[in-house]
């Protein structure tokens, strides 16, 4: 646990990706096999799940250091972070040097294990006895642990060069043999120590690493903001003619990987596998996506998005959404908001990796696939038609009545690649939806940026603001876009015109007026405005507006009306 | 009820029976000083009274032209129908805290301390007085140093470790206080040391005063071309990301500080090591200090206030409040005394 949780001080006294890269190579090197497939799991995401409750740490610290509660929440809201605030408070440990040194793995299996099995008691106990054997920069690691928030600013993606550097892996081949289901087992660590070519036994479940798409704003150069419009011709310019790139539309669903491979299960819907892009395991949610895929030959694995879909087009992201939130299996819901899955790509056929044939090459295999499939809820993700650019920017222009988010553009001879690597894949959106709120309050941020107010709540009139009975309601939070010095000032303005704390969170003087923009909006009784949206993020203070001038909510209802029935289609 | 001798008023602490203020922030007729920062200390007043460092500090930083009277610390001197005198702070040289005495009573006012000992400057000297008027910047038990020893040995080790890897080494600290504080406490034998110039000008008090440091260099390209690799540099925070740096790279950056211990301004200053070391008590001395004074009334300024009073009130049963000055209030800029780190602003380009 020492050597561990010197490794998380080093990743977090760095910003460099270099040297975090560095810092966990040399401990993946180093370690243990058992404390490596911990340290791998922890750091690729695998989800830890909360022991104990924040309410719960905080109390238990508060008896543990003889300090009220009402101090120690004092002391979280300054140091921002009550993983340290804890580590930071307690008295020091009162371990004499012959004390067993303990390892990740015991933390994991003689601490962690029996406290998710035991009560609110024997929990306190197991914390109690942790306490006075770890140190401080221990006890903030534990504390992370248990508490099921483990952010500390590393990327997956330096963790797989981090694991390709320490065992001279190819990072590609890395990638693969980390995607999917994972068991922090001595075993499963040194499986990703053998030579290229020599994959031990590999799991029938197991995805691709997805290939991303780079936002088309980034060909502006670094500074433009996702909400700038790109002009064709600097897409031509640096994409070249139109007639090389294979164009579809981006649709608004969840990116998938269907995997078909016996050795899965024999019934008809455990023979194939759903992953989510984020590698969670989705197959629950759409058995009839599942079933349609028990026909497709062993040694198939199809990238494609899920889509809901009625009649020819596609719905709302918020109807797939329902399907996600019900772990049961409901038909009804099923047959409310039907699904299919709009194939693009098929990395894998008849057992052999396709992922280094041109784009065009596997498009054949893939409209082979489906022929034969004769299902229609796999479907083909049609190119969409162009010879010019311009063709192509009208067609985008279409997409918000299409009910899809833009366009996607693949290089037509591109090789399918592992994560986002750019020049291949670009995404074309729309331009997002945008409203003028007012910010009317603010909570510290995560990480490093936990001593600084950096998200915060956006409301809107719920009237003519000219009207005196006006108040504003609450439409949404954001804590994206800004630049760090729009985020300092930002910070400023908050600490001197807070007109109330509520632990961590402030409510603020409504002063201030942000263009929020957003990805959709839709209907929801969480809110206390009724209306949700989609990724808000701030697209630029608007220090030229009042709060009067700031957005009503009538505003926010037309766009939902919008969204909801955009003219044109007709349905 | 034992209240404090002395007001906050617009101009800083007034003490009526001694007709003077308490390190006033505009100029008043008359002023003691407890300690030499500028967030104590401030030019234009009529006459001064401070320790005789503090005196030598006023002069050389100030250019301060007016009297000063010089009152070593445990002197008693009558002004007005009050008794004053002065008494060790521990914050930086020539610190003291002001005790007054009036109409049989005694109230002492800190200004900035530590309890941790230092080997620039005098250590504190806990006095007994009716009221207190304590700081507060670290005032929450989520602040607790490291012991000297130990923390100066990760700077050595990590100075050796640079030096190792041809690097230099950037301290960042105020200039005056914790910059000699540094060089009092590294190692000198493991290379040459060069100083910003800012930290330069104050050395001449501390050579005055007989403290022993090492032997420094100005940071100028040639100083910087000789010791390339091996060289430990003491820079005030405002440096950072600044030109002035560059004649240094490769090098690896720390700061000096009590916002140290925590690891979210840690990286918020975008240093590569952050060491703990404050020129202010921590939680437990500022307890210890309240306790062995025996105040029955404690008021308590700069940093967290609000929660310090509240906890000798409710936990301790001591009668005590905030008392708002302008180190608590409406800090401007950086000063080079350490602030509540919503007040850190990062120098420019140091936190990108
Ligand atoms: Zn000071
Ligand atoms: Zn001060």
């Amino acid at each position: 646990m020492k050597r561990f949780s010197r490794l998380v001080t080093e990743l977090d006294s760095t910003t460099k990706s270099s040297a975090k890269q560095a810092a966990l190579a040399s401990y993946f090197r180093e370690a243990d096999p058992a404390d490596g497939a911990w340290a791998v799991a922890i750091f690729t995401g695998r989800r830890l799940k909360r022991v104990v409750p924040y309410k719960e740490l905080r109390a238990l610290a508060s008896e543990a250091s003889g300090l009220p509660e009402w101090l120690v929440r004092e002391c979280h809201s300054a140091v921002g972070d009550l993983s340290e605030t804890i580590s930071l408070i307690l008295p020091r440990p009162q371990k004499g040097d012959d004390a067993p040194e303990r390892t990740l793995t015991d933390i994991f299996e003689q601490r962690i294990r029996p406290m998710q099995r035991t009560d609110t008691s024997g929990k306190a106990r197991i914390l109690r006895e942790s306490w006075s054997e770890l140190d401080a920069d221990e006890r903030y690691v534990f504390h992370k642990l248990i508490s099921g928030n483990f952010r500390i600013g590393v990327q997956k993606r330096s963790v797989v060069r981090a694991l390709a550097e320490a065992f001279e892996v190819d990072p590609g081949v890395m990638a693969h043999r980390l995607s999917g289901r994972f068991e922090p087992t001595p075993e499963a660590f040194d499986a990703l120590k053998a030579p290229e070519g020599e994959d031990p036994g590999s799991d029938a479940a197991r995805p691709y690493p997805f290939y991303l798409a780079s936002p088309i704003e980034t060909l502006l150069g670094t500074g433009a903001s996702s909400t700038d419009t790109v002009p064709v011709e600097t897409i031509e310019a640096q994409l070249g003619p139109a007639w090389g790139w294979i164009a579809e539309w981006k649709w608004d669903g969840i990116r998938a990987q269907l995997i078909r491979r016996d050795g899965l299960g024999s019934d008809s819907i455990h023979r194939a596998m759903l992953w989510s892009r984020g590698e969670e395991e989705i197959a629950e949610s759409f058995p009839e996506i599942l079933s349609a895929a028990s026909e497709l030959p062993h040694g198939t694995v199809l990238d494609g998005e899920i889509v809901a879909f009625e009649h020819g087009s596609p719905l709302p992201f918020q109807a797939l959404q329902r399907r996600l939130q019900r772990k049961q299996r409901e038909a009804l819901l099923f047959q409310d908001v039907p699904v299919v899955f709009m194939a693009y790509d098929v990395l894998e056929h008849e057992g052999e990796d396709l992922r280094e044939r041109p784009l065009s090459e596997r498009l054949e295999v893939l409209n082979r696939l489906l022929d034969r499939a004769q299902s229609d809820l796999l479907r083909r993700s049609e190119p969409v038609e162009h010879s010019t650019w311009e063709e192509l920017e009208r067609a985008r222009s279409e997409s918000r009545e299409r009910n899809v988010e833009g366009l996607m553009l693949k290089l037509a001879d591109s090789p399918y690649r592992v994560g986002r690597v750019r020049g291949d894949w670009w995404k074309w959106k729309v331009e997002p939806y945008t409203l003028d709120a007012v910010m009317v309050g603010a909570q510290l941020g995560h990480g490093r940026r936990a001593s600084l107010f950096t998200d915060y709540t956006f409301a809107l009139w719920d009237r003519d603001p000219q009207d005196e009975a006006a108040a504003l309601v609450p439409i949404a939070k954001a804590y994206s876009g800004l630049t760090n010095q729009e985020i300092k000032s930002v910070d400023k303005f908050v600490r001197d015109h807070t007109v109330a704390r509520h632990g961590p969170t402030r409510t603020v003087e409504p002063e201030m007026v942000f263009e929020l923009a957003f990805e959709g909006i839709q209907e929801s009784s969480r809110h206390k405005s009724g209306l949700a949206l989609r990724f808000p993020r701030m697209a630029r203070i608007r220090s030229d507006k009042t709060p009067e001038q700031a957005d009503t909510m009538a505003t926010a209802r037309a766009l939902l009306e919008y969204h909801r029935s955009p003219p044109g289609l007709s349905r | 009820m034992a209240k404090l001798l002395v007001e906050p008023t617009e101009k800083g602490l007034w003490c009526e029976s001694a007709c003077v203020h308490v390190d006033p922030w505009r100029p008043v007729e008359a002023a003691v000083v407890t300690h030499g920062h500028a967030d104590h200390a401030t030019p234009g007043c009529g006459r001064y009274i401070a320790s005789p460092e503090t005196a030598s500090i006023l002069r050389i930083r100030y250019g301060i032209k007016a009297p000063i009277d010089e009152l070593a610390p445990g002197e008693f001197r009558d002004v007005g129908s009050a008794r004053v005198s002065l008494h060790p702070a521990g914050h930086i040289l020539g610190s003291t805290q002001v005790r007054i005495e009036a109409s049989g009573s005694v109230t002492v006012v800190t200004g900035d301390y530590k309890t941790d000992p230092d080997p620039t400057c005098t250590p504190f000297e806990c006095v007994e007085c009716d009221a207190l008027l304590t700081e507060s910047t670290f005032g929450l038990p989520a602040f607790k140093w490291p012991s000297d020893a130990d923390v100066f040995d990760a700077v050595n080790r990590w100075w050796r470790g640079n030096v190792e890897q041809g690097m230099n080494s950037v301290v960042f600290a105020y200039s005056l206080g914790k910059a000699q504080r540094v060089l009092a406490g590294v190692d000198a034998s493991i290379g040459p040391i060069l100083v910003h110039g800012a930290v330069d000008n104050m050395l001449a008090p501390y050579h005055e005063a007989g403290i022993g440091l090492p032997e420094t260099r100005k940071a100028l390209v040639e100083a910087a071309k000789e010791s390339a690799g091996r060289a430990l540099i003491i820079a005030p925070p405002s440096a950072a990301g600044t030109p002035w740096m560059r004649k240094f790279t490769p090098c690896s950056t720390a700061f000096a500080s009590g916002w140290m211990a925590v690891r979210g301004t840690r990286r918020w200053r975008a240093v590569d090591r952050g060491f703990v070391i404050s020129d202010h008590a921590d939680w437990d001395g500022l307890l210890d200090t309240v306790q062995r004074s025996g105040a029955k009334f404690v008021g308590v300024t700069h940093g967290y206030t609000r929660q310090f009073s509240r906890y000798l009130r409710d936990e301790l049963g001591i009668d005590a409040e905030p008392v708002a000055t302008r180190y608590s209030g409406e800090g401007e800029s950086e000063s080079e005394d350490e602030q509540v780190p919503s007040k850190q602003v990062p120098a420019s380009g140091g936190a990108s």
